[in-house]
């Protein structure tokens, strides 16, 4: 990325300032004005992905809030992140949603949370904040998380009719007839078929980021897990890497490994109730019996090495909670074993069902070149062809000593989504063989160190949904002055509503669970 | 079709006879955090210490009163493993439902050395587990359907509910099942922190629930709104929004721990043999 910046830099002469940076992070400050030309250089010139954008309030050490555009290209480990100024007398940005249809939710976020306008942008309706709120923007400094909101009496959110001759409008949610988080589903059908989607989320919004301003950062780590229950040892991860990086604190190499243990543990638990329910969605209720008690097995084994059957309480600064003993490690082979048999039989029941593959193929596709206009990471996008994989791109833990196969389809369909699930529970086993065959001696955290206030930092996690993305600003007393979280959701729901588009209306359960998106990771 | 039999036989019965039996778990299992209070002799570092406010301690002259909410309590272990003492130690009971909220915390009453140290303990309010046979609603005793809410939760506690549902914990095997709308429901299953956005659905979920109708809180946020308590965004625990007849505390609770807290509520937990 630095010979990106150093072109950059020519191109627009002047305009771009580099700034203190790290070897894997690079920070330049650039005008806002100029963030439509510069994303368009690095998106056309430099093939860049834009991962995140993200705004941060100074107002009252600087006057001004700041934007944060987080750029990446494939094979470079090194993250650009660009830093824009906005005056706060006049807080307002050019979108780049016109452009970009990635970031449409995440600037509509910035004019939520911050009050700073997205100009231009083609549907500035608000998103994080439903529309019966009263004008606040909770991640303003001046607005205390404890503010009590009076009764909201503003009108609710007004869904885009959908009109023509035996048209009609189906809302579900936000409880649902499942067990899972709530959302509402605005579906507009013709007979059957699926003609249009809308979606509203944000009805578990918790005032997450704003609620890790008040707290210090060791205890930050058990917000982290509760920010996505089903991914809590990945969110855990992105959070205590972003505090390390901020702090210049290295983790011992033997918590690197076990950190790597965990996070594949993690992505195994949750891909074996994906193959199952989506089984179970296309009818195939037996698959789903025996995925259920080969994920009671995985929560089993996840008890025995963390104390907890959703790796709960196990992540820290500087490593690890807590050590694993010889025959602690032994029970994690012999359950990896039994794992894998089991799964291998699971996958051959699955296979062996001409009717489930009839219903899973060509369901709920989801193009490419739509996956890659509209920035989908994770499972749903290696099946539509977007090859990423941040513990290749920018390894972290102990990922640069192992090696594995990245599976990406073409196809965009709910049978790829599980494919790619099934592969990768396969590399994950041999992931952990070799990271157990490797496990190094030494500590398993590093010792408690002051955190310098003022220092910024970027962490990634490939979360076994996707890209977690992490940004932390250091306060002062050990606290955290501003944690910016990106669940791979955030990008992907979008997708969802791309992938149910002429689909029979009795087909959206199935679909919906092949993307398997987090609402309290979207919400925060 | 053979195949699938011949599958089914091998795997054998893998339901788990809980709670006629104790539940199986691992050895580094997380429980409840246990407190000697007799021997505690500094409450601070423990209170210091918790996430989520569940210990709190409070100074008056000579004397100190120290709470601990297990409501509150995330089962992170972190006030055991800041006690030098060996006076807080992780424990491994998780069947703490109760039908009162306040039977969920503990309640302490120390004198106090010069350094601020406990010297000596002059009351402590009934330990957890001593109220929790209350039997409710018995006119729900036999089969119960179950609407699950989640007005707000991080979705721990709905992957373990879901866990409900699977062919070790199976919850069928007492007539309970989970229905897809809370016309059909008996019992509102509700996680939390019930946030702004999620508390007129919850109302409103409420409202369409026939009578009579039993409400069991679930999880840390669900009981007092947990690790994220009450903010501009969230409303705390679900007894803020709609009355509640029994709480589950965890993060999340285990299955086991949300089955000990439903059959609580419609009085069929027997004695253990």
């Amino acid at each position: 990325m630095r010979e990106v910046l150093e072109q950059l830099t020519q191109e627009f002469a002047g305009r771009i300032a580099a700034a203190p940076s790290y070897p894997d992070q690079l920070y330049a400050a650039i005008a806002i004005a100029d963030i439509p030309a510069i994303a368009a250089a690095l998106r056309s010139r430099h093939s860049a992905r834009l991962a995140a954008v993200f705004a941060e309030d100074r107002v009252r050490p600087e006057a001004a809030f700041y934007n944060y555009y987080v750029f990446e290209r494939r094979g470079n480990p090194c993250y650009l992140i660009l830093r824009a100024r906005i005056p706060a007398e006049d807080p307002r940005f050019p979108s780049l949603a016109p452009a970009l249809p990635s970031v449409n939710w995440q600037e509509r976020e910035i004019h939520d949370w911050f009050g700073i306008q997205a100009e231009g942008h083609p549907n500035p309706r608000r998103v994080a904040l439903h529309d019966n709120w009263p004008d606040v923007h909770p991640l303003r400094k001046d607005f205390p998380l404890h503010t009590a909101l009076p009764a909201f009496e503003g009108d609710q959110h007004v869904y885009r009719p959908t009109l023509g001759e035996g048209v009609f409008q189906i809302p579900v949610g936000p409880v649902h007839a499942g067990i899972i988080e709530p959302g509402h589903f605005n579906f507009a059908v013709a007979g059957e078929p699926i003609l249009y989607l809308q979606l509203r989320m944000f009805y578990t919004h918790k005032g997450t980021e704003k609620l890790f301003e008040q707290l210090p950062a060791q205890k930050g780590v058990f917000l982290a897990e509760s920010v996505s229950g089903d991914s809590a040892f990945s969110h855990a991860t992105a959070f205590c890497q972003a505090v390390e990086k901020a702090s210049g604190m290295d983790v011992p190499s033997r918590a690197g490994f076990m950190r790597t243990v965990l996070l594949e543990l993690e992505r195994i638990d949750n891909h074996i109730a994906d193959v199952g329910a989506i089984a179970m969605d296309v009818g195939f209720v037996i698959a789903n019996a025996h995925a259920g008690r080969l994920r009671e097995m995985a929560l089993a084994i996840n008890e025995e090495l963390t104390g907890s059957r959703l790796l709960r309480g196990m992540a820290c600064l500087g490593g690890v909670r807590r050590d694993w003993s010889a025959s602690q490690i032994a029970a994690l082979r012999d359950a990896i074993a039994t794992l894998e048999r089991e799964f291998r039989d699971l996958v051959a029941l699955l296979k062996s069902s001409d009717s489930t593959r009839d219903r899973l193929e060509r369901t709920g596709f989801l193009h490419p070149e739509k996956a890659s206009a509209l920035g989908i990471v994770g499972v749903g996008g290696r099946a539509s062809g977007i090859d990423l994989d941040v513990r290749r791109d920018h390894p972290y833990a102990a990922y640069r000593h192992l090696s594995w196969r990245v599976p990406v389809y073409q196809e965009g369909d709910v049978l790829r989504r599980m494919q790619v699930r099934i592969d990768e529970v396969f590399e994950s086993v041999a992931m952990l063989r070799a990271a157990l065959g490797d496990l190094p001696g030494g500590p398993h955290r590093a010792p408690d160190l002051v955190i310098e206030p003022g220092r910024c930092a970027l962490s990634a996690v490939e979360g076994w949904r996707g890209e977690i993305l992490y940004w932390v600003r250091t306060g002062p007393a050990n606290r955290i002055e501003r944690c910016k979280i990106k669940d791979p959701s955030m990008n992907n729901w979008p997708g969802l509503v791309e992938a149910v588009q002429g689909n029979i209306i009795a087909d959206f359960p199935v679909i919906n669970k092949s993307f398997n998106l987090s609402y309290s990771g979207t919400d925060r | 079709m053979f195949k699938i039999l011949q599958k089914t036989l091998r795997a054998g019965t893998v339901t788990q006879p809980y709670p006629e039996t104790a539940a199986s778990l691992a050895s580094g299992f997380r429980g409840l955090p246990e407190f000697d209070l007799e021997n505690w002799r500094d409450a601070r570092p423990a209170a210091d210490a918790c996430p989520s406010g569940a210990i709190a301690v409070t100074d008056a002259g000579r004397f100190r009163t120290v709470t601990v909410d297990y409501g509150r309590c995330i089962l992170c272990g972190e006030c055991a493993a800041v006690t030098p003492e060996g006076a807080v130690r992780v424990g491994r009971n998780f069947e703490a439902a109760a039908t009162d909220r306040k039977a969920l915390v503990i309640s302490a009453q120390y004198t106090l050395d010069a350094e601020g140290r406990q010297t000596c303990l002059v009351r402590a309010a009934p330990e957890i587990g001593r109220q929790l046979t209350r039997q409710i609603h018995r006119i729900l005793g036999r089969s119960l359907a179950i609407r699950e809410v989640d007005a707000g939760s991080c979705n721990g506690c709905e992957l373990e509910i879901v866990a409900l549902n699977n062919s070790v914990h199976d919850i069928e095997r007492f007539g309970i099942h989970f229905v897809a709308s809370p016309r059909h429901a008996d019992m509102l299953l509700v996680t939390g922190p019930v946030t702004r956005n999620m508390e007129l659905a919850l109302r409103k979920t409420y409202d369409a629930t026939p009578d009579p109708k039993l409400v069991v809180a679930v999880g840390a946020c669900g009981i007092s709104g947990g690790i994220f308590g009450t903010n501009y965004a969230t409303r705390g625990g679900v007894d803020q929004v709609i009355p509640v007849d029994v709480y589950i505390p965890g993060c999340p609770p285990r299955p086991e721990a949300l089955l000990f807290g439903i059959l609580m509520a419609v009085g069929r937990l027997r004695n253990r043999q």
